[in-house]
């Protein structure tokens, strides 16, 4: 995995992954790879056990996968979410904040483009999975 | 009228920052052009037949004079002397060049306006009710909830790749003057028994090939809970909706398949969910923003209207709406000269009606989903020569919602995706009511053309409605009769087989003749179509 970008500081989930199915028939399952057609909320009862969700991207334009991942953190999940396959340098931000926190996208990002696109932001408006507090939470602080 | 603060601001200019760094990796060759398209696109960049097409935010239509000077500006500097507005109350460019977009784009920046996802598969601009804070029969300014959706929706991480396009339109009285259930959302702002005020929400209206009225999904959400709801109708959607046919992509489609009880139930679901989880801003900002929306000074004056001269009574009685204040009026600078091309104002006369809306309008103007142009907030004793100097300008058509009040779509001239012209057809149209006498014996007629069934000039939604269709190679035009976007909302039934140009003009002709013969006292065109059918229409037609 040569393009993987971290966010996180722990070390990399290299577990087996299974496929959405596989892991919701299976017990042990540790990491998992989710398609854009598949419910996040299904994998719900396993998060204890899972290290690592992959959120897989076929097409950029497809957004499915932004809900997915904010998905699983509104449920408490602190694991590693990998934004996988075609997954653009201007699309990291808004993945970022909702709650990706890897990406490994099929062709490798510009590391000065990536820097460049992940301070792009002075603030944000609304909520979402990140930290961030929004603008119309700081007026009125 | 709202104006930025060091954020809002901060915000528009690093988004000119990011769109000239993407359009230079665009020319660097990093970005392929299939990369770059939702990019500009959500920046309103659009390619047209032609050239590249720049679509201007004007959220929910209001701007001052000094934006709408600011668009003149660009119109002389970037383009070829002119803009067009639009159906959603925005302003397009059809001449710009994409190494001019970013700095039109900080040109914009610079009057606190930006082109802001007006294209994409991302929650448009919002629209809202044109005459919002001037109208007398509206319970609350619905702007205010308007601007709040503008702040939540903008850059919204979660909504940027939606299957289709999303629009919301806001108003607040039960008339309705922003086509509010042909939108993805409609909110209409209510009172509940309390008196509380709360949200009303109707969900998967559109035009489009499949044209569909929204149903009403909840009749009551709470002010502290508008944005909480409209994220759990949004993630539903993004969710479920169909991408498999870019055709059937839009929400109207999934709540036409779920049933809107069933897609209502999985909202409810989500919004619960979601209400746990603390996404709401505060009150306190509603509020904030509630004070830029705050009446300006009005003051007593005249109260009644020096009728002596009978082409400006002629224009009082046509182009002004009344005003909460009894000594204001809302005057609409009508954008559809006899012949005109519907809704294109020149640099000139949008540096005037600037200046008049400086001088007599509080310095508010507000953009029409009729493609026509609203200084909100007129003194009764300065109309006489408001109205000299529209007049003088050729701004002073007195045919608002009118035969002559055509909205047309740019169509073939302009559109790669047309089967006809739009726009040739409404100013003849036009020219041939106005030189037979009729526009003037025939009352309120909304006339809609769309060059092709992707409906961008609400045909749908026409008292009378024109679709361009192709019928192999040569451009042919079907009619449609009994459509309407006010409070009435209705969709046309097509009359039968279609017309080339020439036979269609003669076809609305007839019609019209049709209700002239049978209209009953105060009828308008659509109240005698309601009552007698297509019937005596179509007998006209084609017998
Ligand atoms: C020339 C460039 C344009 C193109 C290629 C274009 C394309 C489209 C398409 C494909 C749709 C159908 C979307 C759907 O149903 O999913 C649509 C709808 C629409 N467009 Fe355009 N359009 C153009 C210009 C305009 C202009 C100039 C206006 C305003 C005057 C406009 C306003 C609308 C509206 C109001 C709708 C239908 C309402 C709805 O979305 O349900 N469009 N357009
Ligand atoms: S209705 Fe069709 S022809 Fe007209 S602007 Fe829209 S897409 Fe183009």
């Amino acid at each position: 995995m040569t393009n993987l970008i971290r966010l996180r500081d722990d070390a990399p989930v290299n577990d087996p992954v299974a496929d959405f199915e596989a892991c919701c028939d299976q017990s042990n399952a540790t990491a998992v790879r989710i398609e854009p057609g598949d419910d996040a909320r299904a994998l719900l009862p396993f998060l204890d056990r899972l290290n690592l969700v992959e959120v897989n991207f076929p097409a950029f334009g497809d957004g499915r996968g932004y809900s997915a991942a904010r998905i699983l953190r509104e449920a408490g999940f602190t694991g590693e979410i990998r934004a996988v396959g075609d997954v653009l340098v201007d699309q990291v931000n808004n993945m970022k904040r909702c709650g990706f926190d890897a990406f490994a996208p099929d062709a490798p990002l510009d590391a000065d483009d990536l820097e460049t696109a992940l301070n792009r932001w002075p603030e944000d408006y609304q909520a979402a999975a990140d930290a961030s507090t929004p603008i119309w939470n700081k007026r009125h602080e | 009228m709202y104006s930025y603060d060091q954020y809002d601001q901060a915000m528009v200019d690093a988004r000119v920052a990011e769109f000239r760094d993407q359009a230079q990796r665009r020319i660097d060759g990093k970005l392929s052009e299939d990369q770059f398209k939702p990019l500009r696109l959500m920046n309103g960049l659009y390619l047209q037949l032609h050239a590249y097409m720049l679509r201007v935010a004007i959220p929910y239509g209001t701007l001052n004079g000094r934006q709408m000077h600011a668009l003149a500006d660009i119109a002389d500097k970037y383009d070829r002397g002119y803009g067009h507005f639009t159906t959603r109350q925005n302003i397009q460019y059809n001449w710009i060049k994409l190494e001019d977009a970013g700095d039109i784009l900080a040109d914009l920046a610079a009057v606190e306006m930006h082109a802001i996802q007006t294209s994409g598969n991302c929650i448009r601009n919002i629209s809202s009710d044109h005459f919002a804070g001037a109208a007398q029969d509206e319970l609350v300014d619905p702007r205010p909830y308007a601007e709040l959706l503008r702040q939540w929706s903008s850059f919204h991480p979660e909504f940027m790749y939606l299957p289709r396009k999303f629009k919301i339109a806001v108003i607040a009285s039960d008339t309705d003057r922003a086509a509010m259930r042909l939108h993805d959302i409609g909110i209409q702002i209510v009172k509940n028994e309390a008196g509380e005020l709360g949200a009303s929400f109707y969900v998967g209206g559109g035009m489009g090939r499949t044209p569909m009225i929204a149903p009403n999904i909840r009749s009551f959400v709470p002010l502290d809970q508008l944005i909480t709801y409209s994220e759990a109708c949004l993630r539903v959607y993004n969710r479920y909706g169909r991408r498999d046919n870019k055709y059937k992509a839009r929400i109207k489609i999934l709540v036409h398949e779920l049933g809107a009880e069933e897609y209502t139930r999985q909202v409810e679901e989500e919004f619960a969910h979601l209400l746990q989880q603390g996404i709401e801003p505060p009150i306190a900002e509603l509020e904030r923003i509630r004070t830029f929306f705050e009446d300006p000074a009005f003051e007593d004056g005249p109260k009644t209207i020096d009728r002596s001269d009978p082409d400006f009574a002629l224009w009082v009685d046509r182009n002004t709406h009344r005003h909460k204040h009894d000594s204001y009026v809302s005057a609409v600078v009508s954008l559809k000269p006899v012949g005109g091309i519907p809704g294109d104002a020149t640099a000139e006369q949008m540096h005037l009606m600037a200046e008049l809306a400086e001088q007599y309008s509080f310095d508010e103007l507000r953009v029409m989903h009729t493609q026509n142009v609203v200084l909100p907030h007129v003194k009764i004793a300065d109309l006489h020569a408001l109205w000299t100097k529209l007049d003088a300008a050729g701004l002073g058509t007195p045919n608002l919602d009118q035969i002559g009040d055509i909205i047309a779509c740019p169509g073939l001239d302009y559109c790669s995706l047309a089967n006809a012209r739009s726009i040739p057809l409404s100013q003849k149209i036009s020219e041939r009511f106005a030189a037979n006498g009729k526009q003037d014996i025939l009352g309120e007629l909304k006339l809609k053309i769309s060059g092709c069934i992707n409906a961008c000039g609400h045909h749908h939604a026409g008292h009378i409605g024109i679709l361009g269709v192709d019928k192999k190679g040569v451009e042919n035009y079907q009619l449609s009769l009994g459509g309407s976007e006010a409070e009435d909302t209705a969709l046309g039934k097509i009359t039968g087989r279609g017309f080339d140009e020439a036979g269609v003009i003669d076809a609305v002709e007839t019609v019209t003749d049709v209700y002239l013969a049978q209209k009953q006292g105060e009828e308008r065109f659509l109240d005698t179509y309601n009552r007698i059918g297509m019937a005596p229409f179509k007998e006209a037609l084609y017998d």
